[in-house]
């Protein structure tokens, strides 16, 4: 282009700058709106709601999911019950059984928990957040389409009768090609790199998220908990999921292409998969329960009317936790066979990392001792969250000590404890939070009688199904296996297991009810329903596609209680295109105005053409090289602007 | 919004692009870059890991990698880091022309060093499926052959951008600086790796 056109250009744009449309005094109120609701709404049809980049689309359509799985996966728990209900059942045979605790475990930590975690932050957070948008909506929503689709590989498997049967982790030499010849175990490798793609992708986009579209004035020492917990969490997902992917790689090129990392015959070692997995696995434990401490400080906060006790020591005890969690997941190796000062050390820090943990709780009780405690659905959870993670936890620090841990290892006693810590400990804060954020997602309130019964029932069921699997566990019974012979002493603490497991059943149904019955019959649900203080209820339940008309400013941890009559707001955000604020990372000053991308249907087709390049390449080595290619060609068109004209402000088609 | 508002600020006048973390594409490049770091990392963890548990390294009877490819391979590789750092300059200073020159080359010097991986491959003296040892070395060429890959098709892409007229726009050039950033990482990264393929076995 030659120089004088090149002027002629700049002055188009110029030209077109100043016919942008912007917010301001001069376009608020019902035609600002009505403009906004123009821009942002997705293309309509079964293509745009493929298509679609909006936040609280995708997050609520994760949430769904994984509830779906959720109810899956707690279906396989009542069978595998069933069958250990007397001893010497007959009902379901050990092959199938170890199926079934394979797709159970699978289920629960891929498909169900962190997913569900992700979905609700992808939801809630940009609302928290007092903007429009995640960043990389796109890549937001090819994470759902890759976890969607790994979770239909996973079960599409079952139902075609291979599923994986070697453990949710998969320790070889079991899972290796001479012990488990078929492709059940590339099934789950497979649905591991699947998981890991979508939740590398999800925490990319939260990290970003958190760090750069906090309303201006939300300085990093305003920032709701709910986000710092998220941020911890991403970061740890960031670093733990490249170790599990990794050992799931060499696990299908042992297995399709001969490669010997954990033959031990050939110099390889099957315990390098045991330090992978776990130094993965580990941290897994904390990206659940993390979030849902991040859920039981927004329910304290709003249901004692007071600001979360300590707040800095919240975070920093977050911020521990996240950390430790990296130097413990040699505890799960013990029984391996360690040098001597390896079992101090992480004996050592096994116990360590109760400390941040009981910081925290010690923080909720001091917030619920001074503040003014409403004890309606969502803090009845926080309060069975308290109780049944404490013991939990207390759990886990009795095995953490090497020789009770040599004892109890893989026997029921650690059944009980992980279903403590991470049903007490996420499951419940997540129930409760679904029941906070109920009015906000569907604009009606969840019923309050039903959520009390469902509420007592999960909670006593739950003690009924879990506490007796400690003397279970005691008495020698050990974990994964598909029956029992009688006159042990497990008769009674099984049945009364199998028993409280369909009381949890009941609950987690009633809970199901209530919310469907609630989505029509609900009561209306205003604004702002709990009186709560955080930006979320700053905006109308369910709130409009663009969430904001202006984007408000933050001058406190507890904006909405502090701010009295009208809302800081600033204005200038263009709206006849997508565009949203941008603010520094940790001041929370106003640094970019920044183009949300429209639309697409790229991240759909990415996923599927990804989505088969995973799952031909555990028939064929060949499916990497060939498979990327329509996946090289649908991230380009991803990527690869529609609209070849100079805009006067950049549009992202 | 429910509540009456009081209008602030104004933020019509802000940019809307800016170099390094004030750019959101900033954030995921690097969290990106974390993600494979850690992915490398532990891959030079299972080396070491595997490599402990031998008397010898390479196991007994094989002989290291021959390490001619390797080594022209990093004399290219290093140099690259000099057009790579022009363009960055040139992204940096909205010089959309100078960015459109420049940028041939940087393709130019992907292709041949993915010609001198071929060799290098030829080179390695071992076979994946030969034992663990064999399997960690391939692993490692591989994993970076990948990174050198991805990186060069994007570059492909992004120059075939840079020809459109919207190679002017600020955020595009913010994508050119951020794409010479992830070159920066992706030789980075081969160093500690061609060290351990083709020298630590020679300690």
């Amino acid at each position: 282009m030659k120089p004088a056109e090149r002027d002629k250009e700049e002055r188009r744009l110029a030209e077109e700058r100043k016919r942008i449309v912007r917010d301001g005094p001069k376009l608020k109120g019902a035609k600002l709106e009505a403009r906004l609701e123009r821009t942002w709404r997705r293309p309509p049809g079964f293509l745009g709601w493929l298509a679609t980049v909006d936040h609280k689309e995708i997050g609520r359509r994760y949430i769904v999911t994984a509830l779906i799985f959720l109810a899956l996966g707690g279906a396989l728990a009542l069978l595998m019950r069933l069958q250990l209900a007397h001893p010497d059942n007959a009902l379901i045979g050990a092959s199938r059984f170890n199926e079934l605790f394979t797709m159970h475990g699978s289920t629960m930590m891929f498909l169900f928990a962190v997913p569900v975690m992700e979905g609700v932050a992808v939801y809630i957070i940009p609302l928290m957040l007092g903007t429009r948008s995640t960043g990389f909506p796109r890549l937001n929503a090819f994470s759902y389409y890759m976890y969607l689709f790994g979770g239909l590989m996973l079960w599409g498997a079952f139902a075609l009768n291979i599923a994986p049967d070697i453990g949710w982790f998969a320790y070889t030499p079991l899972s290796g090609p001479q012990f488990s010849p078929g492709k059940r175990a590339d099934i789950w490798a497979q649905m591991i790199t699947f998981t890991e793609v979508s939740a590398l992708a999800a925490a990319v986009v939260l990290v970003a998220t958190i760090l750069k579209t906090r309303a201006p004035g939300m300085t990093l020492s305003r920032m709701p908990l709910f986000a710092w917990a998220m941020l911890v969490v991403a970061a740890m997902i960031i670093f733990a999921m490249p170790s599990v992917a990794l050992a799931s790689s060499m696990l299908i090129s042992d297995r399709l292409v001969g490669t010997q990392f954990y033959n031990q015959f050939e110099h390889g070692d099957a315990l390098l998969w045991q330090h992978l997995f776990w130094f993965f696995g580990h941290p897994e434990v904390y990206i659940i329960f993390l979030p849902a401490t991040g859920f039981v400080s927004v329910i304290v906060e709003t249901f004692c009317r007071r600001p979360v006790f300590a707040y800095p020591v919240v975070v920093l005890a977050l911020i521990s936790t996240g950390i430790l969690a990296f130097g413990l997941w040699v505890h799960h190796m013990f029984a391996t066979g360690l040098p001597r000062v390896g079992y101090s050390f992480y004996t050592a820090a096994s116990m360590t990392v109760a400390v941040p943990t009981a910081l925290q709780i010690f923080c909720w009780l001091a917030t619920m001792w001074d503040g003014r405690p409403r004890f309606e659905v969502p803090m009845l959870y926080v309060v069975g969250f308290i109780v049944t993670f404490v013991i939990g936890g207390l759990s886990g620090v009795i095995i953490a000590s090497v020789p009770l841990d040599l004892e109890l290892h893989d026997t029921y006693f650690i059944v009980a404890h992980f279903h403590y810590v991470l049903i007490g400990g996420a499951v419940f804060p997540l129930l409760g939070i679904l029941t906070y954020w109920f009015p906000k997602i569907t604009g009606r309130m969840m019923n309050e009688t039903l959520g009390k019964i469902g509420f007592w029932t999960i909670f006593l069921g739950f003690q009924l199904a879990f506490f007796p699997m400690h003397f279970a566990g005691l008495l020698g019974m050990p974990r994964r296996v598909y029956t029992y012979p009688a006159g042990l002493g497990l008769e009674l603490p099984n049945l009364l297991s199998t028993i409280g497991a369909f009381v949890v059943a009941a609950s987690v149904l009633l809970f199901v009810v209530n919310g469907l019955w609630s989505l029509y019959r609900g009561a209306i649900a205003p604004p702002n329903p709990w009186d709560a203080a955080s930006l979320e209820w700053a905006t109308t339940s369910p709130p409009p596609v663009y969430n904001f008309e202006h984007i408000p400013v933050v001058q406190s941890r507890t904006p909405l209680w502090d701010e009295k009559g009208e809302l800081p707001v600033v204005t200038g955000l263009r709206v006849d295109e997508k565009e949203t604020l941008l603010t520094t990372v940790v001041a929370a000053t106003p640094d970019l105005r920044e183009p949300v991308p429209q639309a697409s249907l790229w991240p759909f087709i990415a996923a599927v053409a990804t989505g088969i390049l995973f799952i031909a390449s555990i028939f064929s080595p060949w499916a990497i090289l060939f498979g990327a290619i329509p996946a090289a060609i649908a991230l380009t068109a991803w990527f690869w602007p529609k609209d070849m004209k100079r805009q006067p402000e950049p549009v992202i088609t | 919004m429910i509540r009456q508002v009081r209008f602030t600020d104004d933020v019509a006048d802000l940019p809307t692009h800016k170099f390094g973390p004030s750019s959101l594409t900033w954030w995921g490049i690097i969290g990106y870059m974390v993600v494979e770091g850690g992915f490398f990392a532990l891959a030079f963890a299972a080396y070491f890991f595997l490599m402990g548990h031998e008397q010898g390294w390479p196991p007994e009877g094989r002989v290291p990698p021959n390490p001619l490819a390797g080594t022209l391979f990093t004399i290219v590789i290093l140099l690259s880091e000099i057009p790579n750092t022009m363009i960055k300059k040139a992204a940096n200073a909205h010089d959309t022309e100078r960015v459109r020159a420049l940028m041939p080359i940087i393709v130019a010097i992907g292709a041949v060093l993915l010609i001198i991986r071929g060799f290098e491959f030829n080179s390695l003296n071992v076979l994946w499926f030969d034992n663990a040892y064999g399997s960690i070395i391939w692993a490692l060429l591989l994993l970076h052959t990948i990174h050198i890959l991805t990186d060069w098709g994007d570059t492909i892409v992004l120059w075939a951008l840079m020809m459109t007229p919207l190679g002017f726009e600020g955020r595009r050039l913010v994508d050119t600086d951020e794409n010479a950033l992830y070159w920066r990482y992706v030789w980075l990264l081969w160093i500690p790796i061609y060290l351990m393929i083709y020298w630590v076995p020679r300690l």
